[in-house]
């Protein structure tokens, strides 16, 4: 029994040992997961861990393999070797779809801002709601009191309350931003993966970006941030990760991270 | 403080819709019946018949808006489930003959005589009853629209490639149903029909009769089209033409929601096909081509994809344009206007005859909506 050594994750420079996965107690666990696309390595023995009610910010170069990470966890790319459980390890991942995955309590953010663009931004939020998710019961669905709070609610955190009636294709890019993080919200996930939420946003959306991300994480939801701008990582405050041809670089805070020879050498520059 | 503005179950213009539909339903048989024949307002009986062909033209459009409009699925093939259903009423009518046809045989239709055959296929069994026949104008589309969807759809095929399978399906129907020993009366298909549940087929009172089921079907297709479209079902089947992999990672099964819509899109079609062949009197295997059903699409573009409304608008003015046209001296040239008309309204009409007007109501309720802002927007210049 050594989950003891899985408990203190307190060695960022170490990989964690290969535990047995009913020993784990992360929200989220990869293991040597590998993922090849026509010989290239996407993803290379990539294995971390993301406990309960953690945030996680990812960085490093492109083709670090960031998105085929968040595309192995939720379902879209299956990998060649490797283990992803989720919920303690109750639950492999590689067996399930995107939907199945959806319906365990993943969300996720897409690089480029993906919502319903013929809807309103109210009808946006009334799809996401974590609901009914059936075909023929939803012929009939009406929506309850409660799920009208929880969308006021929403809007309220993503500051969107008085666009509610224009279509989700008439906002900024900052606002859908905002919406497709709401959306997940509504979703209810147990673990978010964002990818590169403040790309194109200004400063101040930036700031109120990181704001937001930290309320939601501080609601009790596991978050993991994909970002490129340092200034919002810095602005989350979080355990940070490196990725880099497909692995895991470096582990720890961001100063930690940022003092890495090798993550300055592949990424920050000199 | 939810303000929830949902649209209408009948907009404005479901309504001028639906008061068409019935204006029509009443005035024809007044003109028909009431009116002397050499009145210039008098509809002869053949009118009759015309304008309830293109009504059921109007519900086949209708039925490819819901998939194409609302989802995204393009199916070149939605002729297949037309003809399915025209091929079920088809039967019942073959059925109905009985003693009176050129063979005099009871049980066998002419052709299975003609083609020396002794006994009645399996398959034809039970279609001299008309709530079976009824029943299988909704099945025989339906099930083929379940099967070929469920597989479609589970195997993630669209676009460009969904298209071409549908149409595939629809040509390999051709096919088949051109083979005499199918046992659907191959090239030449099921005609000489005499009685419609006992009533004369060409007597003026089932011809209007028809013609107003035709007027009724269309209004429930429509109705029942407008309540899918603005449910939350409905609400996914958009999301879906729009971003199906956001709704995947939404947690919704892209694919059921379409199988759903294929569905009701196939029986309505398969009703549209049944209210067809006793007014043309006819059912054969043409009825499968393709090009048929690529001309079920230029008329959704044309009146105006996504707005059901327009679908069935665009079916009647193509349809009554074809009429026109094919009987006059530019009847060689018809196929060249269609082609030109589809050309004319993606490059200048994209969003259709009622899309554009849509757009326009839209752009003047806005307009009249926002006050006066001085600041806001840049005036022109003085």
């Amino acid at each position: 029994m050594t989950d003891t050594a899985m408990l203190a994750p307190s060695t960022p420079s170490e990989p964690a040992p290969a535990e047995k996965k009913e020993l784990t107690e992360a929200l989220l666990y990869l293991d040597a997961v590998t993922v090849t696309f026509d010989g290239f390595r996407a993803l290379n023995a990539l294995s971390f861990t993301v406990d309960p009610g953690e945030m996680r910010a990812v960085i490093g170069p492109n083709g670090a393999g960031k998105t085929t990470m968040m595309d192995v966890i939720t379902g879209k790319t299956r990998p060649d070797r490797g283990d992803v459980f989720f919920n303690g390890g109750t639950t492999d991942l590689t067996k399930l779809d995107e939907t199945q995955i959806a319906t365990l309590g993943i969300g996720r953010k897409f690089q480029k801002p993906t919502v319903f663009e013929n809807h309103t931004v109210l009808d946006n939020l009334r799809l996401a709601l974590k609901g009914q998710r059936r075909a023929l019961p939803n012929i009939f669905h009406r929506e309850s009191a409660a799920a009208r709070e929880r969308i006021d609610e929403i809007f309220e955190t993503i500051r969107l309350t008085e666009h509610r009636e224009r279509l989700g294709g008439a906002l900024s890019h900052g606002q859908k931003q905002w919406l497709e993080i709401g959306m997940l919200l509504a979703q209810d996930p147990k673990l978010l993966l964002v990818d590169e939420p403040v790309a194109g946003m200004t400063d101040a959306e930036t700031a109120q970006t990181a704001e937001l991300l930290r309320e939601i994480n501080a609601n009790g939801h596991s978050v993991v941030v994909v970002e490129h701008d340092m200034t919002f990582v810095r602005d989350l405050g979080v355990r940070v990760m490196c990725l880099h041809e497909g692995s895991v670089l470096a582990e720890g805070t961001l100063d930690q991270v940022s003092a890495n020879e090798r993550v300055i050498e592949v990424y920050l520059g000199r | 403080m939810s303000i929830t503005r949902q649209p209408a179950l009948l907009g404005t213009s479901g309504i001028i819709f639906l008061a068409v539909l019935f204006a029509a339903s009443v005035l024809v048989p007044v003109l028909n019946l009431a009116v002397a024949p050499d009145s210039a307002v008098h509809v002869p009986t053949y009118v009759v018949s015309l304008l309830g062909k293109y009504l059921t033209y109007a519900l086949l459009a209708l039925s490819v808006d819901l998939i194409w409009g609302y989802v995204g699925i393009l199916s070149l093939g939605q002729g297949a489930f037309f003809a399915l259903g025209g091929y079920a009423m088809g039967m019942y009518l073959m059925r109905q003959i009985g003693t009176r046809g050129v063979y005099g045989d009871p049980v066998l239709p002419d052709f299975m005589v003609f083609l020396n055959w002794k006994e009645l296929p399996w398959f034809w069994y039970g279609f001299d009853w008309f709530p079976f026949a009824a029943l299988m104008v909704l099945l025989a589309p339906g099930i083929l629209a379940l099967v070929f969807g469920w597989f479609a759809f589970r195997s993630r095929v669209t676009g460009v490639y969904l298209s071409i399978i549908t149409q595939a399906m629809t040509f390999a129907l051709l096919l088949a149903f051109f083979r005499n020993d199918m046992g659907f009366g191959g090239n030449n298909g099921l005609t000489d029909f005499k009685d419609i549940l006992g009533f004369n087929i060409q007597a003026d009172g089932t011809r209007l009769t028809l013609f107003v089921l035709s007027a009724l079907a269309l209004g429930l297709g429509y109705v029942l089209c407008r309540f899918l479209v603005r449910s939350h079902f409905g609400k996914v089947l958009v999301a879906i033409r729009d971003a199906e992999t956001r709704v995947r990672f939404t947690g919704y099964r892209a694919e059921n929601y379409k199988l759903v819509a294929f569905v009701v899109s196939a029986m309505l079609a398969g009703i549209a096909g049944a209210l067809y062949v006793p007014q043309v009197g006819i059912i054969n295997p043409s009825e499968f081509s393709p090009a048929n059903s690529i001309e079920i699409i230029v008329w959704v573009a044309v009146g105006g994809r996504g707005t059901l409304v327009g679908a069935a608008l665009g079916a009647v003015l193509v349809n009554y344009a074809k009429t026109y046209f094919t009987s006059g001296m530019l009847a060689p040239y018809w196929l060249f206007m269609l082609g030109g008309l589809f050309v004319a309204v993606t490059l200048f009409l994209p969003k259709g005859i009622v899309g554009t007007y849509y757009d326009w109501r839209e752009k003047r309720r806005r307009h009249d909506d926002i006050p006066a802002a001085p600041l806001a927007a840049p005036g022109p210049a003085e």
